[in-house]
């Protein structure tokens, strides 16, 4: 077998030492791994690039019911900037992000630490358990907690009725944002443990021999030795949890029908470009939005990113 | 799922690239074959449409037709958009609520079809079901069915709390009293915050007339009209006193309210009988209907909430054939009286609201009675000038929106009345119509 790779070898190498290095065949060498990612940039180019572009033309005109299609420039983006319903929303999310980003991402480094402490039995059904609700659809998520939240007949309001209380209005106007975060802290705790679990994994296992050795307990190793170690997929989960915060869209959609006195269709950025576009046919107004809303997804993500590196380096 | 923007972005334009391949696949067999016969494509979401469609092609050897469902109301709204939007991949005929007809011919995507014989059977149909879908002489759409609007109650409920089934507004709102104070988890009525349909139909029996269109670049908007105020002032008052609830309809929440006789009333349209019997299957034998309550004793005044019309695409190119499939459709006596036995949509001819094997008709789940008497008689009280805008789908959502706040908040129901106002004009504006 390899006697028979080897000849093969030598057999290649003598023909390539026979082959004339014309311009023709370095022409050929540089071309080729543009032509393996040629189908790549197809895909990128026809499925981005030119519905980003076709976005962008959208937003520079305004499509109205009377006079038709007229190019207005960045009318539509100067509307966005100085929308109200739209930025309401994106100070909502913010406020969400604040709160439920630590939250969900304090909860999945715990579970990813015990994890990897080995302290727990059952290890990998916790795993699995933990992930689970990831597997779970967002939309099914978000409607099986509306029924748990539901304030007559749901689980939760009618254990309290049985025991004459009377259970907190999670679909009102006080905690509507709260029973959001939970839900997405609940379908997302498991996703974010996953990859810390996998970088605390690839720490070499010499360096907690090193701290026992110099006498660290448990916790002191995980926040001295382990924490530090995987601060890139800190850095990473944060940076996907900031844009998915801006980029929410399913939880409140599905909210919308069931607590329609506090979820209206700007509650969120994305679901407004969404109403705008498929319910208001608004699609060039839409799409400046979208444009708007890009570009705060953009910053807030480079501000965090930016932030973290000069700690990094302090 | 969260995904990046771009990823979003890209997503949803590639859905909608998807989409639009996908119908105007959908549409391309949309041509003549040797022999002459003709293919049509027809969208709708009315169940077993099949049984009809193979009457009409029966009839009709030489026309074939394709059946899509592409989907309900809003669903199918958004692919016609996207189709006519594109140039091509729309059905030669598709199902469009009332509510919607005008928002799709503003933009010239239905065509008027009186060319092809729609007027000839004008007088079959109730007035103001007509007047829905036509302007002068032109037809835009056929009526298929409607939902002139009602009460359904729970007899026993009422029975109970010696509680009569109120005829005027005024009795409704003691009533609504007396009942929460005898038993403070029964509300006579749900007020649905999320629901424009039954808020619009309640403000046009009130005398509201919310829009009116003059030709195709001007539109009146009174949506806070006398009408609809009076109306909203009603049920602020019965909402501030915790006397009715305000859940959102259609919900899981809302299902099991109707079967644990949480509401005592459900202020509904016509086909709301035949779906409440489906819906609510603990409760049978329990309900009645009534006329829907008067704003003055004496009065007989109805509206209307739900209901369909077909009506042909500018992107036929059998526009003859499509309109002739609507036609008979919508009118061929062995069709539409399957609708109503099979399919239990509430009719909009005449013959079939006067025939007494529709009216006469007794159902097991209200007692026996003879509910669609009280629904035929409404039909005929529906105002025949009531207007919507060529926006509705924009009018829909506002209301949503600031209902919803009102009824979450401190803002009234006449708040709520007064922005969507100011919304509907800023937005008429924007769009280019002159706004009266």
């Amino acid at each position: 077998m390899i006697q028979a790779v080897d000849a093969a070898v030598r057999d290649r190498e003598a023909r390539v030492a026979r082959r004339p290095a014309g311009r023709g065949w370095a022409w050929r060498r540089r071309a080729t791994p543009y032509l393996f990612i040629a189908p790549f940039l197809a895909v990128f180019a026809f499925f981005l690039l030119v519905p980003l572009g076709y976005a962008l033309w959208l937003s520079l005109h305004a499509d109205r019911l009377v006079g038709g299609e007229v190019f207005v420039g960045l009318d539509n983006a100067t509307r966005a900037l100085h929308d109200d319903a739209f930025w309401a929303g994106v100070r909502r999310m913010a406020l969400f992000g604040v709160v439920q980003i630590p939250v969900m991402l304090g909860l999945a480094l715990t579970f990813a630490l015990l994890l990897d402490a080995g302290a727990v039995h059952l290890r990998r059904l916790f795993r699995l358990g933990f992930f689970l609700p990831y597997a779970v659809p967002s939309v099914v998520a978000a409607l099986m907690w509306g029924y748990l939240y539901g304030e007559t007949f749901g689980p939760i309001a009618q254990l309290a009725d049985a025991l004459g209380a009377s259970a907190p209005r999670f679909l009102g106007p006080g905690l509507i944002l709260f029973s959001i975060a939970n839900i997405v802290t609940w379908e997302y705790v498991g996703y974010n443990m996953i990859i810390m679990y996998a970088a605390l994994q690839a720490v070499p296992r010499e360096l907690y021999e090193a701290a026992a050795i110099d006498g660290a307990s448990g916790v002191q190793t995980a926040l001295r030795v382990k924490i530090p170690l995987i601060a890139p997929a800190l850095v990473l989960t944060t940076v996907f949890s900031i844009i998915g915060t801006l980029q929410l869209f399913n939880e409140p959609q599905i909210m919308t029908t069931i607590a329609p006195e506090v979820v209206g269709s700007s509650y969120t950025p994305n679901l407004y470009a969404y109403s705008l576009a498929f319910r208001n046919q608004q699609v060039d107004y839409s799409a400046a939005i979208s444009f708007v809303l890009g570009a705060v997804v953009f910053v807030g993500s480079y501000l965090f990113m930016f932030l973290t590196r000069r700690r990094g380096r302090a | 799922m969260r995904t990046t923007m771009r990823g979003r972005l890209a997503a949803a334009l590639a859905v909608a690239v998807v989409a639009a391949v996908a119908v105007a696949g959908c549409g391309g067999d949309n041509k003549s074959t040797a022999k002459g016969a003709v293919t049509l494509t027809l969208w709708s979401w009315v169940p077993d449409l099949q049984q009809q469609v193979d009457l009409f092609t029966k009839a009709h050897p030489n026309i074939k037709v394709q059946l899509v469902n592409a989907g309900q109301g809003a669903a199918e709204y958004t692919k016609l958009r996207t189709a006519f939007r594109a140039g091509s991949g729309a059905p030669d005929v598709a199902q469009i609520e009332f509510q919607l007809l005008p928002s799709f011919r503003v933009t010239g995507d239905v065509v008027d079809i009186a060319p092809y014989g729609a007027g000839a059977v004008k007088a079959d149909y109730v007035d103001w079901a007509w007047a829905q879908v036509s302007e002068g002489s032109a037809v835009y759409a056929l009526p298929w069915d409607s939902g002139p609007m009602g009460l359904l109650y729970r007899s026993d409920i009422l029975a109970k709390h010696g509680i009569k089934v109120p005829t005027t507004w005024d009795e409704f709102a003691t009533a609504a009293r007396a009942l929460h104070a005898a038993d403070p988890k029964v509300y006579l009525t749900n007020f649905p915050p999320n629901e424009g349909g039954v808020i619009t139909g309640l403000a046009w029996q009130a005398g509201s007339r919310p829009f009116e269109v003059k030709g195709k670049t001007s539109v009146q908007v009174h949506v806070d009209d006398p009408g609809a105020v009076r109306m909203a002032q009603f049920w602020d008052r019965l909402i501030s006193e915790g006397v009715v609830s305000t859940d959102p309809d259609f919900t899981d929440e809302w299902y099991r309210g109707l079967n644990t006789g949480r509401y005592a009333t459900w202020v509904t349209a016509a086909w709301g009988p035949v779906f409440l019997s489906g819906s609510a299957k603990d409760t049978a034998g329990k309900w009645r209907a009534a006329p829907l309550p008067q704003w003055s004793g004496g009065e007989q005044v109805s509206a209307n909430w739900g209901g369909s019309t077909l009506a042909v695409t500018k992107q036929s190119k059998h526009p003859k054939e499509a309109a002739e499939l609507a036609i008979w459709l919508m009118h061929d006596p062995e069709a539409t009286k399957l609708y109503t036995t099979k399919q239990f949509l509430f009719p909009v001819l005449k013959n079939l609201l006067s025939s007494p094997d529709f009216v006469d008709q007794k159902f097991d789940f209200y007692g026996g009675q003879q509910v669609n008497h009280i629904f035929s008689q409404a039909a005929q009280q529906v105002d025949v000038a009531f207007q919507w805008s060529p926006f509705q789908d924009f009018v829909y959502s506002t209301m949503n929106d600031e209902f919803g706040k009102a009824i979450g908040g401190p803002p009234s129901l006449v708040d709520a009345l007064h922005a969507v106002q100011q919304k509907t004009t800023d937005f008429a504006k924007s769009q280019g119509f002159e706004v009266g």
